[in-house]
């Protein structure tokens, strides 16, 4: 008996110890927390699978700068270049980099860190994924403020590249000296934080950089927790624990907005269905009929809580290429007929596979149980295969995804070679649709040096995919957040969740 | 004699065990669908770009040449390098393992309290309405899984009555003068009792879930074997002397009731570390289940297969523990 009181007694002190050992979280907010909803594998921007990991890079944004800033309304600005272009026949490019700019360690930052970093992200050893694309780039020059490049293979978004994935700058001096494992320990950039103290899976603290270029930021200390589970990122929220948070269920936003300062804002990310140019997607009325059954304001209302907007094509309003013009309406009725003149019906379907995360993006697996029921009314009979993301790159590099594929498609320089280009063009690895007459239209736009002709093109390949079903857009995202009513967040376009762009109420 | 031919014979099983872990994992997980490779791959790669970096990770050479490449690696120290973390797997898998460790120790010690607890008081009380409710409460211990204890520890002491830290293991802006990752350990043995307290309220939630299910099973076992105890001549001699009831428990049945709830401890152990976890990821705590989920979400090969072969150390380690523990506390055992 004596040993189980004492037991007893031995765990309430240890609960009393702990819960008195607790920092209080007061009211002014001295030291900005940020629930995020993904870890930071590694501090290099530039290389591995990280660098090409878009919801990561609102952390790189943080401590580093890309070549070009890119606002949150996903237009670029003057950043660490002032001015950029090429020359009049497009053979070399040129770049103004801004003065008085200092990276984290105090040395000053110059012409030959834009040189360098060019050149080794455009050197394939270094094992950057998009080496290809500052692979078109060569004989970099640095001289004063000025970096010239030569124009290997003409590139007309090379320039959007500088604020996309693996578009920062990193300190020459500093990287050489300690070498790419001293880089991941102590990480300098030009940004608007400093590292302060990283663990990996857990947090990273950042201190403002009094010096940025573009102004010290609102908050002098940022503690970026990795919350990966977003029912503790929601408890992280509503105990206080944490400040700010993104990335939650729609039901928990509407649930917490009122008593907290709510963002929902539509981001560069879609969810689409690619169609494989197998089986009886080669049926065009088969198609026509899939897309023409999909209610997509009715998903996004039932199954998304409003939180989307539908899409016609995989360009959404805030890309160059978007064109309101291009509608594919649902209609039923419609979708019946095209299925008739197949010999398809209700009682004799047409029958095929699609396939779908579950709990990768919101409400996938739902969203395509929910097609997957109105298609079953026009005459269409899916079998759902639910299957991981790793398995869905893969099959996809192989060609080897069913019919039809659920998948999201992020795209936050707007333009429409990294949306409809990748994701349509048949060569690429990223497109299962492979038809001839598709590849013949599109081949001229990537090397068209007539920037309104060639946004003019894409918005055609655009309307003529539409026209012929060759994929389901269904919706753009939108991204909740929630902060304390302490913080003013302002959301990027981009879905990148930056401090720097926090203020105080 | 029988003691060292039963180390022996074990330490050989366990080598074997570790190289079919070893085998199986480089195999399998090389030819389940999804590549690191496919998994970076980014807008606009050619087929050139993807055998650039399929070779550059070491890829593109046939399973069995990769699995000689890494073995012959292993057997100098050298585990690769992660691909997502950029540092070499050995590092980052030692510099994890203490985190988990001090996690699932505590785990453990709350509850061999709580399920000890939950025993000798069903023991003192048997056949009482005290019984009745530990039986009940064991009975929902047992059936709710661990991580569905998180959540509601989360929302219970985290969000309702915010007393204990929901995430992480250490709060961001204490200064940490640590030279090892075993905090806990080096806060105490250091007497920085702040760090400490910071430490606990920290781990105490995910380690509460953790130790619910195995304070459960712990309980049932031991009250069942303490209640087998009771009734043996021995017991009921010593109650004739005129001990308490509570003397006899603790003095007379428990120490061999207990020998059977040892053995099952140092099992469950192994079960309790890999309960981890998906616990570690739900309190974001930065130990070697978490970094687990992350390589496996990654596809980072190397890194799944040191974390695989360092809970293969683990278990096999902690089994032939327990074996030899059993051999050396039971006499039939240690004289052959």
């Amino acid at each position: 008996m004596n040993l189980n009181r004492r037991s007893l007694l031995k765990l309430s002190a240890a609960a009393v110890a702990t819960s008195v050992a607790l920092p209080s979280f007061a009211q002014a907010i001295d030291e900005l927390v940020i629930a995020y909803n993904v870890t930071l594998p590694s501090w290099d921007p530039t290389v591995g699978p990280s660098a090409v990991n878009p919801t990561i890079q609102g952390l790189y944004q943080s401590v580093f700068d890309q070549y070009i800033l890119q606002q949150p309304d996903l237009k670029p600005a003057p950043g660490l270049l002032t001015e950029w272009g090429w020359n009049d026949d497009k053979t070399q490019v040129h770049m103004t980099v801004r003065d008085g700019v200092t990276w984290h360690d105090g040395s000053p930052f110059t012409a030959e860190d834009v040189a360098w970093s060019l050149e080794r992200a455009a050197n394939p050893d270094t094992g950057n994924p998009i080496q290809f694309v500052w692979g078109t780039l060569t004989n970099f020059k640095a001289e004063g403020n000025k970096v010239t490049a030569d124009v290997k293979q003409f590139d007309p978004t090379i320039f959007k590249w500088m604020y996309f994935l693996t578009g920062y700058v990193l300190p020459k001096a500093y990287y050489t000296k300690v070498g790419a494992a001293g880089f991941e320990k102590a990480p300098i950039g030009t940004g608007p934080y400093m590292v302060d103290k990283f663990e990996q899976n857990a947090f990273v603290r950042l201190k403002a950089n009094a010096n940025y270029w573009g102004g010290k930021p609102d908050f002098d200390t940022v503690t970026i927790k990795f919350v990966t589970d977003a029912a503790a990122r929601v408890a992280e929220v509503e105990s206080g624990s944490s400040h700010v948070t993104l990335e939650m269920p729609y039901e928990e936003f509407d649930r917490l907005k009122g008593g907290m300062n709510g963002y929902a804002t539509p981001v560069s990310n879609i969810g689409m269905i690619f169609l494989n140019d197998i089986e009886v997607m080669l049926d065009p009325n088969v198609r026509k009929a899939a897309v023409a059954a999909i209610d997509k304001q009715a998903i996004v209302d039932r199954l998304l809580s409003g939180y989307g907007v539908p899409i016609d094509t995989l360009e959404t309003p805030d890309y160059d290429a978007y064109d309101p013009t291009i509608k594919t309406p649902h209609d039923p009725e419609l979708a019946k007929k095209l299925l008739a003149a197949s010999g398809y019906s209700v009682d004799k379907p047409v029958k095929f596979t699609i396939q779908t995360t579950k709990g990768y993006m919101p409400k996938d697996y739902e969203m395509i149980q929910a097609i997957v029921g109105l298609w079953r009314k026009v005459g269409i009979e899916a079998n759902i295969e639910v299957y991981e993301i790793a398995k869905h790159y893969e099959l996809r590099a192989a060609d080897k995804l069913a019919p039809a594929a659920f998948y999201n498609w992020g795209n936050s320089v707007g333009d429409p070679t990294t949306s409809t280009g990748f994701a349509m063009y048949g060569p690429s690895p990223h497109s299962v649709w492979d038809s001839q007459d598709l590849i013949d239209k599109i081949n001229p736009l990537w090397g068209e040096k007539d920037e309104a002709k060639r946004i003019q093109g894409w918005k055609d390949v655009d309307r003529y995919i539409a026209e012929n079903a060759y994929v389901i857009p269904l919706l753009q995202y939108v991204q909740p957040i929630l902060a304390a009513k302490g913080v003013v967040v302002t959301p990027h376009h981009s879905g990148a969740l930056l401090p720097h762009l926090m203020k105080r109420a | 004699m029988t003691l060292v031919r039963t180390l022996l014979l074990r330490l050989m099983t366990t080598a074997v065990t570790l190289f079919g872990v070893a085998v199986i994992v480089f195999f399998v997980i090389r030819v389940v669908p999804g590549n690191p490779v496919a998994m970076m791959l980014p807008p606009g790669a050619t087929a050139e770009d993807v055998a650039r970096l399929t070779a550059l990770y070491g890829l593109d050479k046939s399973i069995p040449q990769q699995f000689v490449i890494w073995g012959a690696g292993v057997l100098h120290g050298d585990f690769g390098t992660s691909i997502t973390l950029r540092q070499p797997v050995l590092a980052l898998v030692l510099g994890r393992l203490p985190a988990t460790l001090e996690l699932s120790v505590l785990a453990l010690v709350m509850a061999v309290l709580m399920g000890g607890a939950a025993a000798l008081t069903g023991t003192r009380l048997r056949e009482t309405r005290v019984e009745g409710g530990i039986d009940v409460a064991n009975g929902m211990a047992l059936s709710v899984p661990d991580f569905l204890w998180g959540l509601v520890l989360i929302l219970v002491f985290g969000v309702l009555l915010p007393v204990f830290q929901i995430s992480g293991r250490v709060t961001p802006s204490l200064h940490l003068p640590f030279v090892t990752n075993f905090y806990l350990v080096e806060s105490l043995v250091r007497l920085r009792f702040d760090l400490t307290r910071d430490l606990l309220a920290h781990m105490f939630l995910p380690a509460f879930a953790l130790a619910i299910p195995l304070a459960a099973i712990i309980g049932q076992l031991l009250k069942q074997s303490l209640k087998e105890t009771m009734h043996l001549d021995y017991v009921t001699l010593a109650r004739t002397q005129g001990y308490s009831e509570a003397r006899v428990i603790w003095r007379e049945a428990l120490p061999n009731a207990i020998l059977p709830t040892l053995t099952l401890v140092g099992v469950q152990f192994t079960f309790l570390i890999g309960g981890t976890v998906i616990i570690e990821r739900l309190f974001s705590y930065e130990g070697l289940g978490n970094m687990a989920i992350d390589a496996v979400i990654n596809r980072d090969l190397p890194l799944i297969q040191g974390i695989v072969i360092l809970f293969a150390v683990i278990f096999t380690g902690v089994n032939l523990v327990v074996d030899l523990t059993y051999a050396a506390l039971n006499p039939r055992l240690r004289h052959g």
